[in-house]
């Protein structure tokens, strides 16, 4: 096909969830040789219209035509068949599988009676082709994040994608493991692909994409070349009202010690080691960002320094008193609190109302064997009222509440007992610009009253914002502390992908 | 978020679920008691499909079972085990232990109780009973603990080990009333010697009531307020609906593991206990007829709520006394584990209704 | 103990194992794509009753084998519907099924208490293998059940482990989503799994009801399918593991019942009796520190049940 022909015409896709509109008549054309960028808020229906195109979802109404023929897609085989290929932002994986097997897996050309020789061939030719450096032999389980893109890159272009769609790719990649991306986006295109990638950040969209489309609300708002607009209009666009947030203010200095960790290691639920000799501290009053890959050591820090898990060796020092492998009810005692990674699957129980989600941490302090639900009650309706969580009852299972309040209420009762350290982890992943700012608006005030703040991110821009030093891990190690400048940036990037600091140059 | 657009199409209207933001409370009791009326049913055409007319048979059990004082005072007698080891079920099921060793617990509570009965025979009886009942309790949640050590420690599957233990457990009583303890006098019949008067439970009037019903109704209460309004219970609930939030919170899942399990054992246990001493005053082969197993029906059936427990226990004693009415009819004994068996798979099948909202919709149409 | 003692019990272990094989295969095939079904008791009783019925009613224990694999079947589709349509609780779900296959078998077998089939599996001595010194009369004076379950397992991971078959399997058991991603029909594949793996648990009931006892008795399984449900964690979900463990647990069975026989009156027939059950949970107890240890485990997905759209 030629380049810049329309491959893919969608046409006012309607599509809704318990009477929510998700997508309201869009309408989104995706070309030969083009990497479309799709850019919205979360909630915005990015997902839900790409799900349309890739049969997991039906649209309550609208058209698909594919290369000028109207098309049925009831599921994603159908999808696959049309040469339609997503690679979903939770990779569709078989963690236990080899990648071959994970390849071959469902591909109509794999016969009855295995033959991975051929499948592995056939996968190291298109990872040539496309500069992809795979292993077929490998399981995928014991593959890095980027390395597991890959995979389902390849396992799309196996089954002979001609549109390729990718759900936020970036989010789990180093800088430079973007660029690498970008690239082998650009060379899919050149072969004739349209490529669709989904996204909330604009410099990426800057960087990667050669035309853009912005939904907001469910809707198109706009469909823009890249090289005729700039982020300040795409901003624009996808929130739709000026962004004039001012900077957030850093204020106060740093104290005394808080957490000290001294040459600590600990294994991971696999048994392989997951830290590896870090030492480094935090003081009252100061932020600790933490920069790195997702699964390079940063869940493990964080459960070590809640109890959560045992260390192997090192010792973990609480304002000078040694809590070495005490356990997590120790660490809460001591004033450790924790906004973990997955807040519904760890920090709340989805099932119970507010008022016991709220116990979670302080019912201890109750006297005697019983609860306190008088108490309770009104300190759940004194949060509720300061930190302006939206819901419906404090008597309703708190699964009922978005994102945002949610995290909002976690904070709120984590924050309640005025802790000396506090972990976060991912703070305001899956959260939408407005509980973005409040939740790190938060996390400034508890720095100023004199917590000192562990901040495990993947987002550098947010580093650069609250922390006062970073340091970046990679397979476990710390790599390095640096301080959060931008001039920095590419020095993180690079450590964050395992380059020493002698071949960084620093 | 969810909307499932099922194509269990028939013409061109679909059938459509939407998953419930909560559970209805209404469908809450009414589905229960359709799976029990289901249930009933389809027994009903297996009855007739073999011949017994299902209407006679069902009138004959209703009959039996609550048609006359002597009928409803008996089916309180069944009553009274169901409600204790259904209690104890219920609680290890709240947090997502699944006991299914109730029967063996049953059996090892009959064996520890008649133990004291039988070695201590002059007893008076204010120390003989609570001794009987603390021996009952205790060898029950010991005979829980078992399989719940390596559970807790290793996350061995405890369904199996519990119900492994269950076999060794009456070939333990059995191995006792038909050897070493068995009643000289007793006529090679495999049960032991009756207990002295001392440790016997008192009855109700001139019926077989007796105070293990006690027991049941002040268990029910006990574990109410404990789960509700203590410390120790909000984290037997937390653990139970989210144990990644439980260890985030400090408590301890590996020490609740076991202390549940004890628990439950313990109500196991003394639903035996009150078995020897308020029925059958002598520990005999078979002292339980599936006490324990029925017990997981009783639990799942009254959604694990302690009070319904009290109310379920008795619908399914009567069950158990219309089904053992129904016999001089030539109607199986099992009839009754099957209509059983049937009443929770309709439960299973009518949750979904509690969870989703079913519907019908024509194809291609614009909601 | 004298040679031929000592080969009568291993051949024994063969035939007290094979019932506990067939089920235990059909448990693995089940789990494997992701569901567990408790109800492998019930399954084998429905089995058993139904196989010995047919083969009474029809003079044939073949018609038998293959009611009884029918009827597993069916047990086997109750769960699925419950459990991959409706989304029940798997547990419970299975126990249910047990509870309702003890009840239905003792239901449908009360008129075949006390009958004696007129013709069951025969013993077939296979030529030459049979004359092989210890391994003949152990492994080749069999039943032609015994025999099929010789070319099951190795059929069975040969499926498992090197057609695109098995490979769908044990993708939907591991990661249903990521399956149904490349366009693989879990729900329908997991029907077909658990319906297969009951029809498996019913042979494994016609074993016993037709080549081991063989009569009906109410409850004649005594546990053998929660045995062979611990048999499959002891496996690690794989048949030739399988099938070392049938034969070990049949062993002890055939051992505690030969000692009996041998009036060694020692230990009383009653601890005897408990030794299958108490090596069932030390077993399962090595198993699964075994298993922690290697971090190796159950199908990821095991005992979840698939909803497309729950994220």
């Amino acid at each position: 096909m030629k380049k810049h022909q329309v491959m893919v015409e969608m046409k006012k896709i309607t599509k809704s969830f318990s009477g929510n509109l998700a997508n309201d008549k869009v309408d989104f054309i995706a070309r030969c040789g083009e990497v479309h960028a799709l850019l919205g808020e979360n909630g915005a229906g990015k997902s839900t219209l790409m799900s349309a195109l890739t049969g997991l979802y039906r649209p309550d109404s609208g058209e698909i035509r594919l290369r000028d023929k109207t098309i049925e897609l009831k599921s994603p085989r159908d999808a696959i068949e049309h040469g339609i290929g997503m690679v979903h932002q939770h990779f569709k994986l078989v963690k236990p599988f080899t990648v071959t097997e994970n390849i071959a897996l469902g591909a109509s050309t794999t016969p009855f009676l295995l033959n991975m020789d051929k499948v592995e061939a056939e996968i190291v030719s298109l990872a040539e082709k496309y500069g992809m450096k795979v292993d077929p032999r490998a399981k995928v389980w014991q593959l890095s994040v980027g390395e597991q893109q890959r995979v389902e890159i390849i396992k799309m272009l196996y089954r002979g994608a001609e549109i390729l769609i990718l759900d936020e790719p970036t989010a789990v990649l180093t800088p430079q493991e973007v660029d690498d991306l970008f690239e082998t986006l650009g060379q899919m295109a050149n072969a004739g692909c349209a490529v669709i990638f989904i996204t909330h950040k604009f410099k990426e969209v800057m960087a990667g994409s050669d035309t853009i489309t912005v939904l907001r609300n469910g809707q198109n708002v706009a469909t823009v070349k890249t090289s005729e607009t700039d982020q300040n209009k795409l901003a624009h666009l996808m929130v739709g009202r000026e962004m004039t947030a001012k900077p957030l203010e850093k204020k106060g200095q740093p104290g005394e010690v808080v957490l000290k960790l001294d040459e600590v290691e600990a294994f991971n639920d696999k048994g392989m080691l997951a830290l590896q000799s870090i030492s480094t501290e935090i003081r009252a009053g100061e932020i600790l960002g933490i920069a790195g890959v997702a699964g390079n050591g940063q869940r493990e820090l964080a459960e070590i320094v809640t109890g959560l898990r045992e260390t192997s060796a090192g010792k973990i020092i609480i304002l000078g008193e040694d809590y070495t492998d005490r356990s997590p009810k120790e660490y809460i005692s001591a004033g450790v609190a924790h906004v973990p990674e997955d807040r519904l699957g760890t920090g709340l129980v989805p099932n119970l109302n507010a008022v016991d989600n709220i116990l979670l941490k302080n019912y201890r302090n109750h006297r005697g064997h019983f609860l306190d639900l008088k108490e309770s009650r009104k300190l759940a309706e004194k949060m509720v009222e300061d930190f302006q969580i939206k819901l419906s009852s404090i008597d309703d299972p708190i699964k009922l509440m978005s994102g945002g309040n949610l995290q909002k209420m976690l904070l709120a009762r984590e924050f309640h007992s005025e802790p000396k350290l506090i972990v976060t982890v991912y703070p305001v992943r899956g959260l939408d610009i407005g509980a973005t700012r409040a939740v790190r608006q938060l996390l400034l005030e508890q720095r100023e009253q004199g917590a000192a703040i562990l901040l495990i991110s993947e987002d550098l821009d947010e580093l650069m914002e609250l922390a006062d030093k970073i340091a970046v891990m990679y397979e476990g190690e710390i790599m390095d502390i640096l301080p959060p400048t931008y001039d920095n940036l590419e020095t993180i990037g690079l450590l964050m992908a395992g380059s020493k600091c002698e071949e960084v140059g620093v | 978020m969810s909307n499932k657009q099922a194509e269990l199409t028939s013409g061109k209207l679909t059938l459509a679920w939407e998953k419930r933001q909560l559970p209805s409370p209404w469908l809450s009791v009414a589905i229960p008691i359709f799976s029990v009326f289901m249930a009933l049913f389809l027994s009903g055409a297996f009855l007739a499909a073999t011949g017994f007319n299902p209407l006679e048979i069902y009138g004959a059990m209703l009959d039996g079972a609550f048609g006359s004082a002597y009928g409803i005072s008996e089916t309180l007698v069944k009553a009274i085990p169901l409600a204790l080891a259904g209690l104890g079920v219920a609680l290890a099921f709240r947090m997502l232990l699944w006991n299914i060793g109730a029967e063996g617990q049953f059996y090892m509570g009959a064996f520890a109780a008649s133990w004291v009965a039988l070695t201590f025979p002059d007893l008076p009886t204010q120390i003989m009973l609570p001794a009987m009942f603390l021996a009952g309790a205790l060898a029950g949640g010991l005979w829980a603990l078992i399989p719940a050590i390596p559970r807790a420690v290793l996350g061995v599957n405890e369904t199996i080990t519990t119900l492994m233990l269950n076999y060794v457990a009456i070939l333990w009583v059995d191995y006792l009333v038909y050897g070493p303890w068995r009643d000289p006098a007793g006529f090679n019949f495999p049960l032991t010697a009756p207990f002295s008067a001392a440790a016997q439970l008192p009855v109700y009037g001139t019926t077989r009531v007796h105070f293990g019903l006690i027991f049941a109704l002040v268990g029910a209460v006990i574990i109410y307020i404990v789960l509700q309004r203590t410390k120790w219970g909000y984290e037997i609930r937390v653990i139970g609906e989210n144990q990644a939030a439980a260890r985030y919170a400090g408590m301890s899942i590996t020490k609740n593991i076991m202390l549940v399990m004890f628990l439950s054992g313990g109500f196991a246990g003394l639903a035996g206990m009150s078995e020897v001493s308020g029925i059958t005053h002598r520990l005999q082969h078979g002292i339980s007829s599936g006490y324990g197993y029925t017990a997981i029906i009783v639990a799942w059936l009254s959604k694990l709520n302690p009070f319904m427990i009290i109310v379920v226990a008795f619908l399914l004693g009567g069950l158990l006394v219309g089904g053992y009415n129904t016999q001089t009819m030539g109607v199986p004994s099992a009839t009754v584990s099957m209509i059983q068996g049937a009443i929770l798979f309709f439960l299973l099948g009518g949750e979904l209704l509690t969870r989703y909202r079913i519907y019908f919709t024509r194809k291609g149409e614009n909601s | 103990m004298t040679s031929d003692q000592i080969i009568a019990i291993l051949a024994a272990a063969i035939v007290a194992g094979t019932p506990l094989l067939y089920a235990a295969l059909g448990e693995i095939i089940t789990e494997r794509a992701g569901v567990i079904n408790l109800g492998v008791e019930g399954m084998m009783l429905v089995g058993a009753v139904s196989g010995f019925t047919v083969a009474v009613g029809t003079g044939n224990p073949w018609f038998g084998v293959m009611a009884a694999a029918a009827a597993g079947g069916a047990m086997a589709s109750i769960h699925a519907f419950l459990t991959i349509s409706l989304r029940a609780n798997q547990v419970v779900s299975g126990l249910a099924l047990t509870i309702f296959g003890t009840g239905l078998s003792g239901f449908l077998g009360k008129p075949m208490v006390g009958i004696v089939a007129p013709k069951t599996l025969a013993v077939i001595n296979v030529p030459a293998l049979s004359s092989i010194p210890w391994l003949g009369p152990i492994l080749f004076r069999q039943d032609a059940l015994v025999y099929l379950s010789y070319l099951i397992v190795p059929l069975l991971w040969c499926y498992f482990y090197r057609t695109r078959g098995g490979l769908n399997m044990r993708a939907i058991g591991e990661n249903p989503a990521a399956a149904d991603s490349v366009g693989i029909n879990v729900f329908f594949l997991r029907y077909v799994y658990t319906v297969v793996g009951g029809a498996f648990a019913g042979v494994g009931g016609a074993y016993l009801s037709l080549a081991y006892a063989p009569t009906w008795l109410e409850n004649m399984t005594a546990g053998r399918g929660w045995i062979a449900v611990a048999l499959v964690i002891f496996a690690m979900w794989d048949p030739v593991k399988a099938m070392l463990g049938s034969y070990l647990f049949g062993g002890i069975d055939a051992m505690g019942f030969r000692l009996q026989a041998m009036g060694i009156n020692v230990i009383s027939p009653f601890f005897l009796k408990m030794l299958p059950y108490i090596f069932t949970v030390i077993v399962l107890i090595i198993a699964t520190r075994k298993s922690l240890k290697k971090h190796i485990g159950a199908p990821g997905a095991l005992g979840l049940p698939y909803d497309r759209e729950e994220r």
